[in-house]
């Protein structure tokens, strides 16, 4: 089975009031494809995206890319990128040190870092700023250098959590298809996760509705 | 093993520092000094009932809480005021006010009492009062100290107070001072019983003033502590004297925290800009609250100046040159200016140690739940328990060889005591902006690849760096000017800076003093400067100190 491969999948938060985030669900995304996760806030979609990347805790069932299983792997090993939808870009670097980090975790040279950074600020559509801070950018700008650090170290995975929510509905409209031609460019899966029916359409080759911790 | 477990697993390797720190300089001196007070080969209730009830201990015990509420009322009275028109007001030129009224809180307690003394003692220029070792003279200077803290308390309540609550008060038929009454007052009661709690502490745990001021007439729990150790060599009757300080810390602190606790139920997270400009009606209250306050915080700066220039016939650098040379055996064992370097030696290891060490624990902390909370609460212990009786218990219990260390009379127990002193102001500088990385920004760090180990590096500790520079002008400051916990272990042939001058003003002879003088200036220019240079680190989120 190629791709990520997603079974019985169950995420509990604990404490006060104990709650069920995701609910065993299963679900497919097959390389190059693009799958978006539709549903409102709190049905726990955001809780499936943070599982699959690893960054929430699971309490049952599997994750698993071309068969092998990551449940029981750290975040930063499985190769998974994840795009925030506020960015959480680091203040304290350039975009281009922003877009570089990820290279340079993986321990790419200088020269091919350079490179590709140019190239995915190319990909994004801001070639030339990459020595601004992180800080000048607007709201649309940094969404893009976000999108541009994730695809950087090449994950075999791209999560995108909400990442146009932020921007007004002018931008949000023009990026999303942006989105979908760099996603397409770079040959990347892709799961992304929107409570914007419109947007699920124009990113997402499928469309998987979400309520209350279950697929429907 | 899976990567949940790891991550325990690190978590623990990581706490296990700061926690075998204070375990071994903190806790085990503490429970020496409790189990010193309780047990005389036995369990000895008899024993230590006799010394609480004994007439020097309650005479110290009333002499302590009198002096707190002095201190406290005192401070209250002025600092109230100082709120109002530093914060409530706005006029030109008030940012730098505010900055000079903050100045005697980072002073050390040893220039603060040695600046009293030149101005009130026998000699000095209000001699005349007769205050020299009275209460009068020990709570002025606790009001010199702790006016900025209730200034800085309520002001920042007073600020952001909505004005137009008093207003209508006033179309409800209120006059100017029944509106004061009735609603502003309730509305900053909670700030200012949270500054008075803090205040209480202070002035109840305040050492060196009482130590240098008092003289041989007033006693608190704490310089009879000293009494008893360095005086009568009791040392069972200091152990008792330590558990009643413990307790009644501990009741202070209770108080405080129910104030505090308060005072977040009324401040809601509503705020509003309540400050307005000064104008002509505003000077009736402005001008005496200015005037007082600049002459308590100028008259002893100034005279402990002058008199470090007086010599014998008129002015000169005499008594700073003394500095620099080997005074009699009977009155220092070394030089002034070598007891300085002892300090600022004993001061950068207690500072690397603590901020080393806080640094630690803030990147624990950050990642919140019921362990952060455990530790949190372990690393603030010292914060209520006195410098003295920390430097008592280190007394008692490293005073031996601990598994094969000699460690009688080591320099370095003095660098010790100071980083526990100062670890938890450290942590609070810390932690808030720890706290304030976002965990998403490092989930993104690990989305792109980084371990637990990069993610600190590459994202926590670049923005980590500036509060860090900041905790460790602090702790630097705090070390260089640590007294309690010092006096108990440094020993008397290495003395530091303010050790060498209580033993200076503890000597006969007008050269002596005119050298304790020089030396107060000494230490008070080497703290100012390293806390202006490290105040330069301060972020919008340089911590809650």
């Amino acid at each position: 089975m190629s791709g990520l491969q997603v079974t019985d999948l169950v995420v509990k938060y604990g404490g006060a009031h104990p709650v069920t985030a995701v609910d065993s669900v299963s679900l497919s995304v097959a390389p190059g494809e693009t799958v978006a996760l539709l549903g409102p806030s709190g049905c726990g979609k955001s809780s499936l995206l943070g599982a699959v990347v690893g960054i929430v805790d699971v309490d049952s069932g599997s994750i698993s890319w071309d068969g092998d299983h990551m449940t029981g792997v750290p975040v930063h090993q499985r190769g998974f990128g994840l795009v925030f939808q506020d960015g959480q870009l680091f203040p304290h670097r350039s975009v281009a040190r922003n877009v570089a980090f990820g290279l340079e975790m993986a321990g790419v040279p200088e020269p091919e870092r350079r490179e590709r950074v140019d190239e995915l600020l190319e990909l994004v559509g801001l070639a030339g700023l990459g020595s601004r801070p992180v800080t000048d950018l607007s709201g649309g700008q940094r969404q893009r250098v976000a999108l541009a650090r994730s695809l950087a170290p090449r994950p075999r995975l791209l999560a995108l959590d909400e990442p146009l929510s932020a921007l007004d509905a002018e931008l949000r409209g023009r990026l999303a298809v942006e989105v979908r031609d760099i996603l397409a460019a770079s040959d990347t899966a892709a799961l992304v996760v929107t409570h914007d029916p419109a947007e699920a359409e124009v990113m997402a080759s499928r469309v998987l509705r979400m309520r209350e911790g279950q697929l429907v | 093993m899976t990567s949940r477990t790891r991550l325990h697993l690190g978590w623990w390797a990581a706490a296990a520092l700061p926690l075998a720190f204070l375990g071994f300089f903190f806790l085990w001196p503490l429970a020496t000094v409790l189990v010193r007070g309780l047990w005389d080969g036995g369990f000895d209730w008899a024993g230590t009932w006799a010394v609480v009830v004994d007439p020097r201990t309650v005479d110290a015990f009333v002499t302590t809480a009198g002096l707190a509420t002095l201190g406290m009322v005192g401070s209250l009275a002025l600092g109230i005021p100082c709120a109002y028109v530093l914060y409530r007001l706005r006029w030109r030129g008030q940012v730098t006010v505010r900055g000079i009224a903050a100045v005697p809180f980072v002073l050390p307690t040893i220039v603060v009492a040695t600046a009293f003394t030149a101005l009130l003692g026998r000699s000095g220029p209000l001699g005349f009062l007769g205050w020299d070792q009275t209460v009068w003279a020990i709570g002025l200077a606790m009001v010199f100290y702790n006016t900025s803290v209730v200034t800085r308390i309520v002001g920042g309540s007073w600020a952001s107070l909505d004005p137009r609550t008093a207003d209508a008060a006033r179309t409800l038929g209120a006059n100017r001072r029944q509106a004061w009454r009735h609603v502003t007052l309730p509305a900053l009661m909670p700030a200012i019983a949270s500054a008075a709690s803090v205040v209480f502490l202070f002035c109840a745990t305040s050492f060196g003033v009482v130590l240098v001021m008092g003289g041989t007439r007033i006693n608190t729990l704490e310089t009879e502590i000293w009494l008893q150790v360095n005086q009568f060599l009791d040392m069972r009757a200091a152990a008792v004297l330590s558990i009643l300080q413990l307790v009644f810390v501990a009741g202070i602190l209770a108080v405080s925290a129910w104030a505090r606790r308060r005072r977040e139920r009324v401040l809601g997270n509503r705020t509003v800009d309540g400050t307005r400009p000064i104008n002509r009606r505003d000077l009736w209250v402005t001008v005496p609250t200015m005037t007082v306050l600049g002459l308590l915080l100028a008259a002893p700066m100034f005279t402990l100046v002058s008199r470090s220039l007086r010599i014998p016939g008129g002015w000169g650098f005499d008594n700073y040159a003394a500095l620099f040379t080997d005074p009699p055996r009977s009155v220092l064992p070394v030089s002034v200016w070598q007891a300085t370097l002892n300090s600022l030696v004993t001061a950068v290891i207690a500072a690397t140690i603590a901020t080393g060490l806080g640094l630690i624990v803030a990147s624990l902390l950050a990642r919140r739940g019921k362990r952060a909370a455990v530790l949190d609460g372990f690393v603030m212990l010292p914060l209520g328990v006195s410098a003295v009786v920390v430097g008592l218990g280190m007394l008692l219990t490293l005073n031996r060889t601990v598994l094969g260390v000699d460690l009688r009379g080591s320099w370095w127990l003095v660098a010790m005591a100071q980083a526990v002193v100062a670890l938890p102001l450290v942590v609070r500088t810390l932690v808030p902006p720890a706290k304030a990385i976002d965990p998403r920004m490092k989930a993104a760090a690990g989305t792109l690849g980084a371990g637990p180990l990069r993610v600190w590096t590459q994202v926590e500790w670049p923005m980590l760096r500036r509060p860090f520079g900041l905790a460790l002008g602090f702790a630097f400051a705090i070390s260089l000017g640590e007294f309690g916990a010092t006096s108990f272990v440094a020993r008397p042939d290495r003395p530091t800076l303010p050790t060498a001058i209580y033993r200076l003003l503890g000597r006969p002879g007008a050269e002596n003093l005119g050298m304790a003088f020089a030396a107060a200036v000494l230490l008070a220019v080497l703290t100012a400067s390293v806390m202006m240079v490290s105040e330069r680190m301060r972020t919008p989120l340089g911590g809650d100190l």
